[in-house]
């Protein structure tokens, strides 16, 4: 009997055991393949924030951020592998190809370390995916664009960086909405890179060509590039969706006190590495019930809300949103439910 | 004879460097782990020496790798046949390639840029978004574990070696070096110079589909984006082993151990040596710019 006793006061030991697994001692590596632009720029920095502090309060033993030198997936792939060699316990990833990067990917998992991608996700089974609904913020843009623009009319779009898989989310979710609202006609379509510059320059080559446009539907990192084409160009100012991009914003804001403006603006937040982070700590914990595929909400702005989120955002910087370890549960919790 | 040694001598700095900073990585395992991805960058490099060799220079190296992968990780497994053809028929448009820059007398960077992004399309075209699956022949042979050498090595001992034979050993070999070092004489001697110039992009060709195929072996799907990187790795590796731009001097051996210098400084050196992450970019750079400095200030002395 007494023997029993102990037996299963060893059993709920080892059952709580696990649940409360000391991370203290444990080490976050975090891949990232790319850092050049304003969004990767306030990733880094929402990581280095929330990490830092994980660190100090001995919520783990390291957070060490890797940046690889170019964009390209076998750069990431041997950054990956030498992660690996290095000891950590977790890899953190935002993955220059959702599937290139698999072999790697799978080798990490062979080693017993868990990996966390997010916005850049890969699609290896035995990886975590914090994910956004990029194809949902698609179709949203389209919904948003109905209630600007009732009469419908012809819309520009404006892709981001060809081959990625947000890309072709985002592209897919568009398609969908003007499916949906067939008052809408996408007339042209130019390649904008998430970047001013670039997206400036696409739109002023392709102005001339195309008839009147009442809509720009995006992906972020364009809508003011494509802003200041349609004012060089001297043509009327189409209703263009935005990115959260403080220039975007600011330009938006300008817009709405000279003449009462509308749009609306979406984007990933970048602060979804921190998110990731303490994905990954929380499988570190030892949680054994946290799906693979986690949905997150992406961040919007609408008419009434934009100018508070606006002084906070950095000059040149994006709107973005540190998680919490407490976030990080509830998103799990919510994920579960599904 | 430092010249020669040079490329050798460079690796194995690296080497005890990455040793001394993480002895766990110097071993059967962490060789696997830190140099399968130099097998393609080697054979990249090699494609590339067989133009330079002909005092050309291919700009479009890196995206006919990615249009490769492409076709590997899609046609070759679903419709060999199709797959084996359009593999050779790009082979053939190399060979095309090295026939009109000849004929027409035109530069090969200007041909060859623009060929970068012929390639970079067909590869979109061919896998409008990332996927794919590598056949798996193929990814049985890259994850072939041999007993006590870690297979990449043995991979770049098994192409140095072919390559060496080929281009230094052969009397073809050393027309076709010839017709980077002194086109005049061996044309008064009778050789064709259209035929050397096909023949070498041929090889370019060839090496660059054997770099493609591997990449995709390694990381087992593909990307339309994936070899953009190998233009300058190979072009850099080719005069880290010991090239020059001009002249027919080319060693195959120094290509493959430039390439895989270039793979350890990149990336395992980097990434042990634990700097901060604004500076990485730049640091990557500056190792590239170290070594190759090195090297150039070292063949100076020797004129």
């Amino acid at each position: 009997m007494k023997k029993l006793l102990v037996l299963s006061a060893f059993a709920a030991m080892l059952a709580s055991g696990t649940a409360l697994a000391d991370t203290s001692g444990k080490k976050i590596a975090f891949s990232n393949n790319y850092a050049g632009n304003s969004w990767r720029q306030a990733m880094l920095d929402s990581y280095g924030i929330v990490t830092k502090k994980a660190v100090d309060d001995k919520v783990v033993g390291a957070a060490d951020v890797f940046t690889t030198a170019d964009k390209e997936v076998p750069t990431q792939a041997a950054q990956v592998q030498n992660l690996i060699l290095q000891g950590y316990d977790a890899i953190v990833i935002n993955a220059a190809s959702p599937d290139a990067l698999n072999g790697a990917i799978k080798q990490a998992c062979d080693a017993g370390i868990t990996v966390v991608s997010f916005d850049g996700t890969v699609t290896e089974p035995c990886a975590y995916r914090v994910v956004v609904d990029f194809k949902d913020m698609g179709k949203q843009e389209v919904e948003q664009m109905a209630k600007f623009q009732p009469k419908g009319g012809n819309l520009l779009e404006i892709r981001g960086l060809a081959g990625t898989s947000i890309d072709d989310a985002i592209h897919a979710g568009i398609l969908e909405g003007v499916a949906a609202h067939p008052e809408f006609k996408i007339v042209g379509s130019v390649t904008g890179d998430w970047d001013q510059t670039t997206a400036q320059k696409a739109v002023a080559t392709i102005l001339p060509s195309l008839p009147d446009v009442v809509g720009i539907v995006d992906q972020g990192g364009d809508g003011y590039g494509a802003a200041q084409a349609f004012a060089a160009a001297g043509k009327p100012r189409p209703t263009i969706i935005m990115g959260n991009r403080q220039d975007e914003l600011k330009w938006w804001k300008e817009q709405k006190e000279k003449d009462g403006y509308k749009t609306w603006s979406a984007s990933i937040a970048p602060g979804v590495s921190t998110l990731a982070f303490w994905v990954a700590q929380q499988v570190l914990d030892g949680r054994k019930d946290i799906p693979h595929d986690l949905l997150v909400p992406y961040l919007a702005f609408t008419q009434d809300d934009f100018e508070a989120a606006l002084p906070k955002i950095k000059e040149g910087g994006v709107a973005t949103h540190e998680y919490t370890q407490e976030d990080a549960i509830a998103a799990i919790k919510a994920n579960i439910k599904q | 004879m430092l010249r020669g040694l040079l490329p050798a001598l460079s690796l194995a700095l690296v080497l005890i460097a990455i040793a001394w900073l993480n002895p766990r990585a110097i071993s059967y395992f962490g060789f696997n782990l830190m140099l399968n991805l130099a097998i393609p960058i080697a054979l990249a490099t090699i494609a590339q020496m067989f133009v330079i060799a002909g005092n050309e220079l291919d700009l479009s190296i890196g995206t006919f790798v990615g249009f490769v992968g492409c076709v590997t990780a899609t046609w070759l497994r679903d419709a060999p046949l199709i797959g084996v053809l359009v593999l050779l028929g790009s082979i053939g448009v190399y060979a095309l390639l090295g026939a009109l820059i000849h004929l027409r007398n035109l530069p090969s960077i200007v041909v060859t840029l623009g060929m970068s992004f012929v390639w970079q399309g067909l590869a979109i075209l061919v896998l409008p978004k990332p996927g794919g699956k590598a056949p798996d022949w193929l990814l049985s042979i890259m994850s072939f574990k041999p007993p006590y050498i870690p297979f990449p090595i043995l991979a770049a001992l098994i192409i140095a070696a072919i390559v060496h034979f080929g281009l230094m050993r052969t009397s073809y070999g050393v027309i076709l070096r010839g017709s980077g070092g002194n086109a005049a004489a061996l044309r008064r001697a009778g050789w064709s110079l259209l035929r050397t110039k096909i023949v070498l992009f041929a090889l370019t060709g060839l090496f660059g589909v054997l770099s493609g195929m591997a990449l995709i072996g390694i990381t087992t799907s593909a990307d339309a984006n994936i070899g953009n990187g190998y233009t300058l790795l190979s072009i850099a590796g080719v005069i880290l082993g010991g090239g020059e731009f001009v002249g027919g001097r080319v060693s195959p051996i120094g290509a493959v151990l430039g390439a895989l210098t270039l793979a350890l400084a990149a990336s395992p050196l980097l990434t042990f040596m634990h700097i901060p992450p604004d500076w990485q970019v730049a640091a990557n750079g500056a190792i590239l710019i170290i070594v190759l400095a090195a090297r150039v200030l070292i063949s100076r002395r020797e004129r």
